[in-house]
């Protein structure tokens, strides 16, 4: 059982690390682009393999019932994303906006953001999450600013200095850590194994903890995009290519979060220091209001789900940061959810933004009628992500609020205000563009049916009937976040 | 420790700080050059006095790293590359100098209260060069937010990392300093060599970073 886990654990490392060699060798974009989705799935079936078999452990990685659900979330949804990048590939070269020399740098880069993804997620060592963020944001900045335009490097250097910058803070919270940790664990590699900081945490210096744990949330909370430092992330996601907007709001947004996560935990071992929450809930919450209200003045279209994702990413934090078992199962299914609502979207979008040759919201509408597919699906994401109950977010937006009120009705319908403002930006925004008279121009669309059907079936799926063995799993999981 | 390798690191670490605020008054570009060559040197030195009085033979790599890298390829890249995109040489400051000094004392002022309260339980050295080394971040960072010019975030962001650099060399016996100095260095050489391949000078005319701003946002 314990060599299986390890073989999963390694194949989700080694299977992204040598495609991304092979891929860079391919010449042909199609077969690339292939060749990519498949060794995306191979890779989500290894995760899968986790699920089942024991937990290895070691000095450097470290599989739990935490990061499990990260991982096999993060596979999945890197698969299906890989499956709609094959769909989405060949409108962009055929329209001149991308190359093939661009795509032979494209696919690679894929595999190692996949590759620095499940580092993060699966590292025991901090330093070495720490490194394996720094190598993902460094690969989608060079994605964000491959189309070449003015606006694409102005966005890809703007991610660059706010990554940069809030790589360096986590860093420095990192050190902090490690120098809380000497005196009672020792020197060298222990110090910086998480398993051994989270089982020796109530013998640290509680001060320092703090003080650590104020530049890990603002380093990775960059990252995460948490209001103020959230800059960069609207650019990114809207000057990329689509497929990585997919995969930023889906994925690299939770690594991050995952690592403040883990360092929450640290700290809620020690008794003698801060509590995590508080900090948590607020940067959240902020997040969240102000998120909501910038949706109104939005004209793009990727911009505006990009907002979308940084109110998301402040409802989940903040319900992290109330913390308690019903809280933390709820932060985890929003968490999820959003990632499969926001990524199946952005696929919607990809395919939108192509049919019609632009991005700008004025500029679309009528889709029901111009291309009913991608009119519907575009209408039913909105629905799913903007919290209509029949779907997953409803459920796990609920959870969050209800909650919420149990412990504190204020900062509950502090919640409720930010989703219902968030809710009517959304719906007058899908107004215009999925009914009325079609605009002019666009071609037909080569949509992938496959990712979007399987992103918003599950959503779907969890909203009306939450599959037990997964609730179960939550649970359990909620009740080790505390 | 002995009194003398304990003031070393001290002037050292001093001496970075001291750099940091050299660094917020630069008003050319090829001055602030040569002034971040001069923080990376005397980083080069501290990180090598720690390898020594620690007996840590591998941060004689982060030394080295800080010494021919950081002291003399990058500069002498950035010199290169001012000259050849035909950077404007003055540097424009978004603040004043004089409110900007008093920003970057006020910000020393605050790092050395919050870490030598805190950190009473690790050894004085570790204390004090915890505190020289966040002054030295977070002048960093005021340095990249006060200037407007691309080469001269860049420069803010490298003198930022010296920081780090310190504070790892710091921290006892603290696994994979040599892995993240060589990870920086990456980072560092890709921001460069970025300004440079991404043509920052042929799509904005200057690289002056507010010349970005022009399309911020939704103004389209």
């Amino acid at each position: 059982m314990t060599l299986g886990a390890f073989d999963g654990l390694s194949a989700i490392l080694v299977i992204p690390a040598v495609s991304a060699l092979f891929l860079a060798i391919v010449p042909d974009y199609r077969i690339a682009s292939l060749l990519n989705a498949l060794a995306s799935l191979f890779t989500f079936a290894a995760a899968c393999t986790l699920l089942g078999a024991g937990r290895p452990t070691g000095p450097y990685f470290h599989v739990d019932d935490l990061n499990v659900v990260f991982i096999v979330l993060n596979t999945f949804v890197a698969f299906t994303t890989s499956v709609f990048s094959a769909s989405y590939v060949p409108h962009e070269v055929e329209t001149g906006k991308l190359t093939r020399y661009n795509l032979r740098f494209y696919h690679p880069m894929y595999q190692i953001l996949a590759f620095a993804m499940n580092v993060a997620l699966s590292a025991n060592n901090i330093g070495l999450m720490w490194v394996a963020i720094e190598l993902a944001t460094l690969t989608t900045v060079a994605m964000v600013g491959i189309y070449r335009t003015p606006e694409a490097i102005e966005a890809a250097w703007k991610y660059f200095m706010l990554g940069s910058v809030g790589i360096a803070l986590a860093l420095f919270g990192t050190i902090l850590v490690y120098m809380a940790a000497r005196p009672a664990v020792g020197e060298g590699l222990d110090g910086m194994t998480w398993t051994i900081l989270i089982a020796r945490s109530p013998e640290f210096d509680p001060a320092l903890l703090n003080l650590a744990f104020v530049f890990l949330m603002l380093g990775y909370g960059t990252k995460v995009g948490l209001a103020p430092l959230h800059a960069w992330l609207p650019d990114a996601h809207a000057e990329g290519p689509t497929p990585i907007s997919a995969v930023l709001s889906g994925l690299l947004l939770n690594v991050a979060l995952y690592a403040v996560l883990r360092f929450k935990l640290i700290l809620d071992a020690n008794a003698r220091a801060i509590s995590p929450g508080p900090l948590m809930a607020t940067l959240g919450l902020v997040s969240l209001i102000f998120a909501a209200f910038m949706l109104y003045r939005r004209r793009d279209i990727k911009r505006l789900f990009a907002f979308s994702s940084i109110e998301h990413m402040g409802l989940i934090v903040f319900a992290f940061g109330m913390g308690g078992p019903l809280a933390n199962f709820a932060g985890l299914l929003h968490m999820t959810m959003h990632s499969l609502t926001k990524s199946g979207i952005f696929f919607v979008v990809g395919h939108i933004a192509q049919a019609k040759g632009t991005q700008r919201i004025s500029e679309i509408r009528g889709l029901t009628v111009s291309h009913p597919w991608l009119g519907w699906a575009l209408v039913i994401g909105v629905f799913a992500i903007a919290g209509m109950p029949p779907l997953g977010v409803f459920m796990s937006e609920f959870l969050v609020v209800s909650s919420t009120f149990a412990r504190s009705p204020v900062l509950a319908v502090l919640v409720v205000f930010g989703l219902l403002v968030a809710f009517g930006a959304l719906l007058l925004r899908l107004q215009g563009m999925a009914f009325g008279a079609p605009s002019e121009g666009g071609g037909p669309s080569r949509a992938s049916v496959l990712p979007v059907g399987a992103h918003f079936g599950l959503v779907l799926l969890a909203g009306l009937y939450p599959p037990p063995p997964l609730v179960l799993w939550f649970q359990h999981v909620a009740a080790m976040l505390k | 420790m002995t009194g003398l390798s304990f003031d070393v690191s001290h002037l050292l670490a001093g001496g970075l700080v001291l750099i940091s605020f050299m660094l917020l008054y630069q008003t050319r570009l090829y001055s602030l050059i040569h002034v971040y060559a001069a923080q990376a040197f005397v980083l080069s030195l501290s990180v090598a006095w720690q390898a020594y009085v620690q007996a840590a033979p591998h941060l004689y790599v982060t030394a080295s790293i800080a010494l021919l890298f950081k002291t003399v390829i990058i500069p002498i890249a950035l010199h290169r590359m001012i000259a050849k995109l035909g950077i404007e040489r003055d540097v424009e400051n978004v603040v004043g100098i004089g409110p900007t000094m008093l920003g970057g004392l006020a910000l020393v002022a605050l790092s050395v209260v919050v870490m030598l309260r805190i950190a009473n339980d690790a050894d004085a050295l570790a204390r004090e060069d915890l505190a020289f080394a966040l002054s030295v971040v977070l002048l960093g960072m005021l340095m990249m937010v006060v200037r407007r010019n691309a080469v001269s975030m860049v420069v803010g962001f490298m003198s930022l990392e010296n920081g780090l650099i310190l504070a790892a060399a710091g921290a006892k016996g603290m696994p994979l300093v040599v892995e993240v100095s060589v990870g920086f260095s990456v980072l560092i050489a890709l921001t460069v060599i970025g300004v440079f391949l991404f043509g920052i000078r042929d799509s904005f005319a200057t690289v002056d970073a507010t010349a970005l701003d022009r399309f911020q946002g939704d103004r389209r």
